[in-house]
């Protein structure tokens, strides 16, 4: 076949490559010196790459940075950071929306275990506390468990958390009381059970949330809304529960 | 120092959708079960997936799974096993109501009954009108049944290993699986699983190209780990290019837009795909868009300033729909292409999706490799699922929806086969010193610098190779070159060296194990593509345009010892008559 040729998409010229600088947390654990920060620059950079772009190319030239990443658009949750003061995910930030120095640091009132690496153990814990499984007592049906489009609705800006952390990184009172403070990504996981029609346990975890920390500490102060790269509000959800603990209770 | 070592009934590696609906299954029948991820497990790659999973639930327009099967043998251009498909098109149904039952948040319809929606090679009748036989959250429907099968695992508390990296099996002289030895990725330390049943369910490898749809971690790790045990793997050819991946990046745009009503256009504005499939149209099977739009591309009828694409529209279905069914997809589009899809169209291409061949398993999960006597003999100890592995249901070309069903169908099979193997194997056998020695240097060994060569340069490359000389269209010549190349990378690989020689969360040897497991990937996919002299399903080659069955009707295995073997394609389903091959149009 002479003209056979192989194809590939070629990128069209795009806006103007350009240089670009980050300043990134680094902490190496088996290593003498404390925590601190390391320069990189990085050219041909365009604005519409990804902050995940621009890392992968720093892991290319230092092999020795660490940090979390998978799919690369934003429904995994690995590359949860604080970028330039505010937390986000990496894979859909875009250098362009970014002023530089890009400073990178570690999800914020999380033990740092290397780089950008943070030791989520606490926040999962916290996660399967709520009891994220949906809990219902009846025989089970031999089809589906019927649910109507305005019951479902129900759980719309619920259901799609990916477990980044971010919220929960920007809670002033999680970083107080991480301990005793669920913090807004597992209330949100609290939220979604209570909100299903299909759950018969709602009383049983509506008791179990009444507590003066676990859901109370929050104060609305709305970081987590915020910071959450999924657009969901964890205040409000937090806000549902409230409210039907109160109807509960007269 | 000595690994330290922890002991199971049922092993697991790999925490997508197949891992955790068989730990699940183990777990709820008293098994003891680790599952070991490289991840977190709702990090697995089974979270990006957005249409849905196909079941004859006919909640929307009439259907069955006998109509689900023809659809399924027919997409797989006759490769697919029909044993394995009937099985998995009857249990559709069950494994959905079951995925119901245990929490996914299913969208609905106005009765109250599970949303369905079109997808691509759908039909009534055995051909007939397009069906609906897509069940789906929105477009994240991946994510919903991911989440709910680790929620329910949480409740059946299974024993999680999160972020260890699995090296390789673990096996006696008599090569039965014994466990695996992996190691913690947060210390760097070894661990010895015995278990006396081992599921590999690990998804698959299109890393092995450079632009595509998968997640970074999709190494095929599981794969190389069988390929080292000596199994061979088994229609690695196979390929698949998903026809709308984001033009240049990869992001998936799920093939739902076409199913919800969104078409496809070229640079002189025409539905395309009305002269490629005049009745299936952009509803095609997967591989048929995917040459359709490479073919557009080729003969200058591409969009853009370098006509390098084709777009696809979906401004006409309106803002609510899209918000309501497709609302991932919107936010997508916005955050890659800087494109509103309620306005603007997106600019796709032909990208590297989805590994149909893999490990050689029954219809039980159970690991076959040929022996002297029989072309399918259960490798004792070991299952796979999924991805990883090859039942076949997919054949040449996978439905898409198919790939959510065939995880949860056989992740539940392969356990109940595990739980009966267990019932008959009640002690562990004992573990060789010497099965973990092989393993163990295959980590240590990056401890050494050995040479120049860096990890990421051959990544760059290999995925370069695979892409240039492996692609949707295929030639003799540059796949005989591809392999050259593909081994040559691999010998460098050899004498590779890492710049990081830490214990604690040392990424950068990670991604050297990854890759080294990608190039063995990547050698059995493109020197099964040189070897395979027709077209079938995703398989394109311009030299052999046509599928022969006389010749080829056969499935591939690979193994790194002995290169290309054959065995027969199980024609004869279960309970009813064979579909046989013929002409496949759409």
């Amino acid at each position: 076949m002479a003209d056979w040729q192989p194809l590939r998409f070629m990128q069209a010229p795009g806006p103007k490559a350009g240089r670009m600088r980050f300043s990134v947390y680094r902490f190496d654990p088996e290593g003498d010196a404390g925590p601190g920060t390391q320069e990189y620059v990085l050219d041909d950079l365009t604005p519409d790459m990804m902050l995940l772009d621009a890392l992968l190319r720093i892991k290319e030239q230092d092999e020795t940075l660490g940090f979390r990443r998978s799919c690369g658009e934003g429904v995994c949750g690995s590359d949860a950071m604080n970028i330039n003061g505010r937390n986000g995910l990496a894979c859909i930030t875009r250098l362009g929306e970014l002023v530089e120095p890009v400073k990178l640091r570690p999800l914020p009132g999380i033990p740092v275990i290397r780089d950008l690496i943070v030791d989520m153990d606490n926040f999962y814990r916290q996660y399967r506390e709520v009891e994220p499984w949906l809990q219902a007592r009846e025989a089970q049906p031999e089809v589906e468990r019927f649910q109507l489009p305005e019951e479902r609705e129900r759980l719309d800006g619920l259901y799609e958390c990916i477990l980044c952390g971010c919220c929960s990184a920007a809670c002033p009172s999680y970083w107080w009381n991480p301990d005793r403070f669920l913090g807004p990504a597992a209330l949100l996981q609290a939220a979604r059970f209570i909100e299903d029609s299909r759950d018969e346990a709602c009383d049983k975890r509506l008791d179990q949330l009444d507590d003066a920390y676990k859901l109370f500490r929050c104060h609305s102060i709305m970081n987590c809304v915020d910071v959450c790269p999924k657009g969901l509000n964890p205040t409000e959800a937090i806000e549902r529960i409230r409210k039907r603990m109160l109807r509960n209770s007269t | 120092m000595r690994p330290e070592r922890r002991r199971f009934d049922a092993l697991v590696i790999g925490a997508g959708g197949g891992g955790l609906r068989a730990a699940l299954q183990l777990a709820n029948a008293e098994a003891t079960v680790a599952v070991v991820s490289k991840v977190f497990p709702t990090r697995s790659h089974t979270v990006a997936a957005q249409g849905g999973v196909n079941a004859s639930l006919a909640n929307v327009l009439p259907d069955n799974w006998h109509w689900h099967m023809f659809d399924t043998i027919k997409g797989s251009d006759y490769l697919g096993d029909q044993d394995a498909i009937e099985y998995m098109c009857r249990a559709a149904p069950k494994a959905v109501y079951e995925l119901e039952h245990f929490g996914v948040p299913f969208s609905r319809l106005e009765n109250g009954r599970i949303y369905q929606r079109a997808f691509g090679g759908q039909s009534q009748h055995f051909g007939g009108e397009q069906a609906a036989r897509t069940c789906a959250a929105a477009d994240r429907t991946g994510h919903a049944i991911l989440h709910s099968l680790y929620q329910q695992n949480i409740r059946a508390r299974t024993h999680f290993f999160d972020e260890h990296f699995a090296l390789d099996l673990l096996r006696d002289e008599s090569g039965r699986v014994l466990g695996a030895l992996v190691f913690d990725i947060a210390t760097g330390e070894s661990v010895v699983i015995e278990a006396k049943v081992t599921l590999l369910a690990t998804g698959g490898a299109a890393q092995v190209y450079r632009t595509n749809t998968n997640a970074l971690i999709n190494t095929g790790d599981g794969m190389a780990m069988a390929l080292r045990a000596g199994v061979p793997l088994q229609d690695m050819e196979f390929v698949q290019f998903h026809p709308t991946g984001i033009a240049g990046k990869g992001m998936l745009i799920t093939e739902g837009v076409r199913g919800e009503g969104g078409y496809l256009v070229n640079g002189e504005g025409e539905r395309f795909m009305e002269r490629y499939a005049p009745n299936a149209r952009d509803l095609a099977s997967r591989d048929v868009v995917s040459r359709a739009i490479v073919t557009e591309i080729r003969e200058g009828r591409g969009c853009g300033p370098r006509r390098d694409h084709v777009l696809l529209k979906l401004d006409h279905l309106g803002e609510a729909l899209i918000n309501r069914r497709l609302p991932a997809i919107r936010e997508t589009a916005r955050t890659f292409v800087n494109a509103d899809p309620v306005r603007d169209p997106i600019p796709v291409f032909p990208t590297a999706h989805y590994t149909m061949g893999g490990i050689p398993t029954n219809r039980h999960g159970q690991v076959v490799a040929p022996t002297a006597d029989a072309p399918e003999e259960p490798v004792e100890g070991l299952y796979a699922v999924g991805e990883c592995a090859c039942v076949s249901v997919h054949g040449a070309n996978r439905l898409g929806g198919n790939s959510l069903l065939d995880i949860v169908v056989f992740g539940r099979a392969a356990a109940n086969h595990m739980i009966d193997y267990l019932a008959e194997h009640r002690y562990h056998r004992p573990l060789p010193e010497a099965a973990v020695e092989g393993p163990r240097a295959r980590l240590d060994r990056w401890d050494e610098a050995r040479g120049e060569a860096s990890v990421p340069e051959l990544r760059r490359e290999l995925q370069r190779t695979m892409e240039e000389y492996a692609g949707v269209f295929r030639e003799q010549e540059s796949l005989d070159e591809g392999v050259a190349r593909v081994r040559a990378i691999r010998e460098q690989l050899e004498l590779a060296a890492i710049g990081d020689h830490s214990r604690v969360f040392n990424t950068a040897r990670v991604e050297a194990l990854e890759l080294v497991n990608l190039a063995d990937v990547a050698l059995a996919v493109v020197t099964s593509a040189a070897a395979r002299r027709e077209s079938r399903g995703a398989h394109s080659r311009v030299d052999h345009p046509d599928r022969d069955d006389a010749r080829w009707l056969k499935h591939s295995l690979f193994s790194l010892a002995e290169g290309m073997d054959y065995k027969p394609v199980r024609i004869k389903p279960l309970t009813v008559d064979s579909f046989p091959p013929k002409e496949r149009t759409y």
